[in-house]
């Protein structure tokens, strides 16, 4: 050791140590420290004496001392803009966060953004890369605190309970304005129950040809039998499915010639035998108070409406 | 316990040290200005950048791009900086392996500002004997007006080299004008406060105690010193010689006299410790204080020129030189840093001069993870990231290969024009028509319908390539496609 001074007549000194020694050599120096280093290390004191006032610190009893520091935040009301939820708490992550989310809301790029959305057409919006970009960033987060209870998080919905919007085929119509219309004011599926109208084997002929519009079927006499309940007075399922089969968007009823099966799972089953089944007890019970798309004009507002709208045409292809 | 008391904290002893003139300090004088120099007029430098900051070097963090020159980095290539931090920790072993500590006594900010103080207050104050006498005395008009003359020097050096400092985060010219007017944002006050405060306590007040207590690069140099490592050191036996140093009297004027009486070349005029900045006397040896300033050698080499003797007796050697013994230069050690300091470097210039001038990402949106539309075709869902990394439009085209008879669908946005360092996210749907189920026996197969047992580990591949505004290899990714597996 040197010590750490100009002149050189002051006495080097012998180094003063502990007096412990380990392994019979080790030794621990006293060195006394630098003075700005025992400032600091005072001002480290201060320090924690302050947080303790500011933030949460000691448990005491079953609490613990929460600290003077507060967080304010105010949750908005989606539809109506107005305050929920208005708080000043103590310092604490939950409140941070919800701190936070308040003022994403309000940042001004984000609102920038909806405004357009806003004065735009879906057809407008859907041209443009940003936009269309910014749609699928916010529709997800409306989608998934919204729609995605039922529908599921990507709108893949579950078969027989509630319809899958990723796909092509629509009950209800699948145009923005359709999709929109359906957001705000809610849907109502309704099919009435055939159990007691037709026998068991009038409802395994329907079946059979329901099947054979889809060509899970091929032709047979019991399908032609079944044609004639379904275009005739006795079924008189053509009212709303149409002499067709393909279903109209005014009614909600299904499109039965394409290989999407909204509730009536066909594809799961193995044996046309149990295709049949399925659908025949299907028929028999038809569908009432079970599908109902509740409205959601009085939760959010309508251009959080008509992004979604756009969010969710765009899950299903767009077209 | 000892019994002796040991006071709680030990005193710093002010270092006043006495200037000096020589080859060394004209090359630290010259690496200094220089250093200066770039420090403070780079952010004024100018670049003509279209649609971006025209400021040379700028670190634009909010815009998150680095601005140096003609190289825009972005975000994803910042590991270029993790590249550069590790090529100067290799250079700071080679050169410390090689030559010591080069880096504290030339280059080092912690080096540079202290001299900077050091020379104001020689400036303001005087050599270092009436700097003694200053600090040594009582207060008085002429003590309170020095003092507080180099303090406001001082004060305004350290104010500037934080501003300085700022000036790099954002367009230098207008943030002095802000700063001034009181409308800057008050990050670049704090920054600059910051730095103001540590500049002035660092190189005005803390100095020799920033290098023995807080750097930890002074404390673990030492592992990287060896018997060959270019070391200042003193010339002991040539110094002491056989009774020791002794000061210039009768019968010691001249080498020979003092040679006859055994007495060495030293003549402890105390001249290399009064310039040493950090206050210690390298004739105790090689000590862990010591900067390697070379500042020393300068003092004792006008000794010796004084003296017409030779030069040399405080120089850089090495411990094996001193022991007579010869200094290898080429050390494993050395070699092996060298070729890898070479091998980074080359790594790193070659990344950034086979940048792309744009990126695309292709992520599979996986839920769900297809859907079967209404005749029997499967869809698979995709997020395109693309990012223009130019400060100039550009287009970008997007298709596929690689799937047979898979069909693109981008609501027309398969060619897209990319704004100047626009970033963006799009969808991408690709469809392939109803797969065929094997049915018992054979059929004869179709190139643009698949069979559902090949579709097992099927791949789409997204060929992303610059139609316009930039020339570059397409960029290909490679994404599963996934089918139902029921059936
Ligand atoms: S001993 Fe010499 S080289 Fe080391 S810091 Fe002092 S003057 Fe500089
Ligand atoms: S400057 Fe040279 S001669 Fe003077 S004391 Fe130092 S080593 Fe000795």
């Amino acid at each position: 050791m040197s010590d750490n001074t100009l002149n050189t007549k002051q006495k080097t000194g012998v180094v003063q140590t502990t007096g412990h020694s380990w392994d019979g050599d080790l030794q621990e120096y006293t060195n006394p420290l630098p003075r700005w280093w025992l400032w600091c290390f005072y001002g480290t004191v201060v320090f924690s004496i302050l947080y303790w006032f500011i933030y949460p610190s000691w448990p005491v009893g079953k609490g613990w001392l929460k600290g003077y520091g507060t967080v304010d935040y105010t949750i908005t009301d989606k539809a109506t803009g107005g305050t929920v939820e208005k708080k000043d708490q103590h310092w604490n992550t939950r409140a941070l966060l919800l701190e936070h989310l308040s003022e994403a809301a309000n940042d001004p790029k984000r609102k920038e953004m909806l405004a357009k959305v806003q004065a735009a057409t879906p057809e407008q919006i859907a041209k443009d890369p940003q936009l269309m970009e910014f749609v699928r960033s916010v529709g997800k987060g409306l989608f998934g605190d919204n729609c995605a209870a039922c529908h599921g998080q990507g709108g893949q919905g579950v078969v027989g309970l509630y319809p899958n919007l990723t796909d092509n085929d629509w009950l209800w119509g699948g145009s923005t304005d359709k999709i929109q219309e359906t957001i705000t004011l809610g849907r109502k599926g309704f099919m009435p129950a055939f159990g007691a109208v037709l026998k068991p084997d009038q409802l395994d002929d329907v079946a059979e040809y329901v099947l054979t519009l889809s060509n899970e079927a091929k032709p047979s006499e019991a399908a032609d039998r079944g044609k004639a309940i379904f275009q005739g007075q006795v079924g008189g399922c053509y009212y709303c499915h149409g002499a067709d089969g393909k279903g109209l968007a005014s009614m909600g009823s299904a499109n039965l010639t394409d290989k999407i099966w909204a509730i009536v799972d066909v594809p799961a089953q193995k044996t046309l035998q149990d295709k049949k089944a399925q659908i025949a007890s299907f028929v028999a019970k038809g569908v009432n108070n079970t599908r109902i798309m509740p409205t959601w004009q009085n939760r959010l507002s309508p251009t959080d409406i008509k992004l979604l709208a756009v969010y969710v045409h765009q899950l299903s292809g767009g077209k | 316990m000892s019994d002796q008391t040991v006071p709680l904290y030990q005193k710093r002893i002010p270092i006043h040290p006495r200037s000096v003139k020589g080859r060394f300090r004209t090359l630290k004088t010259g690496i200094l200005t220089l250093a200066y120099l770039v420090y403070f007029l780079l952010p004024w430098l100018r670049w003509d950048r279209p649609n971006a900051p025209n400021q040379a070097v700028l670190y634009d963090l909010p815009g998150r791009h680095f601005y140096i020159f003609g190289l825009t980095v972005q975000v994803q290539d910042i590991f270029w900086l993790a590249g550069v931090l590790i090529i100067f920790a290799i250079l700071l072993f080679f050169v410390t392996g090689l030559a010591g500590r080069v880096w504290c006594g030339y280059f080092c900010f912690q080096t540079l500002w202290t001299d900077l103080y050091m020379m104001i207050e020689h400036w303001v104050q005087g050599e270092r004997p009436a700097r003694l006498r200053l600090s040594k005395g009582p207060w008085s008009r002429e003590k309170l007006i020095k003092v507080s003359a180099t303090y406001a020097i001082w004060l305004l050096v350290a104010f500037w080299t934080g501003l300085t400092f700022t000036m790099y985060w954002v367009d230098a010219p207008t943030l002095v004008v802000d700063f001034l007017l009181g409308r800057a944002p008050s990050s670049a006050y704090f920054t600059t406060l910051f730095l103001t405060t540590t500049t002035f306590v660092m190189a005005g007040l803390a100095r020799e105690q920033v290098c023995v207590y807080m750097c930890p690069y002074a404390r673990f140099q030492s592992a990287m010193f060896d018997h060959d490592t270019l070391i200042i050191s003193y010339d002991r036996q040539r110094g002491e010689g056989s009774k020791g140093r002794a000061r210039l009297g009768k019968g010691l004027k001249t080498r020979e006299e003092r040679q006859a009486q055994g007495v060495g070349d030293c003549i402890d005029c105390g001249y290399c410790v009064q310039v040493c900045p950090v206050g210690i006397d390298i004739r105790n040896g090689l000590q862990y204080q010591c900067i390697s300033c070379a500042l020393c050698i300068d003092a004792c080499d006008v000794v010796m020129d004084n003296q017409k003797w030779p030069r040399g007796l405080v120089s850089y050697t090495s411990e094996n030189a001193l022991n007579g013994k010869k200094t290898t230069l080429l050390k494993p050690k050395t070699l092996g840093y060298g070729v890898i300091l070479t091998t980074a470097t080359a790594v790193l210039i070659w990344s950034i001069a086979t940048r792309s001038p744009y990126t695309a990402m292709v992520e599979q949106i996986r839920q769900p993870l297809y859907t079967q539309l209404s005749d029997g075709s499967i869809r698979n869902v995709y997020e395109v990231k693309l990012n223009n990394k130019l400060t100039a439009p550009m287009t970008v085209g997007i298709r596929i290969e690689g799937l047979a008879g898979a069909t693109l669908d981008m609501d027309g946005m398969e060619r897209i024009a990319l704004e100047p360092q626009e970033r963006i996210k799009l969808l991408a749907r690709v469809r392939i028509p109803p797969p065929r189920v094997k049915e018992g026996d054979a059929h004869e197969k179709r190139d643009d319908v698949h069979e559902k047992d090949d579709l097992e580990h099927a791949k789409v591949t997204f060929v992303v390539e610059a139609l316009a505004g930039a020339t570059a290899k397409p960029i290909r990714r490679n994404v599963p496609f996934y089918v139902p597996d029921h059936d």
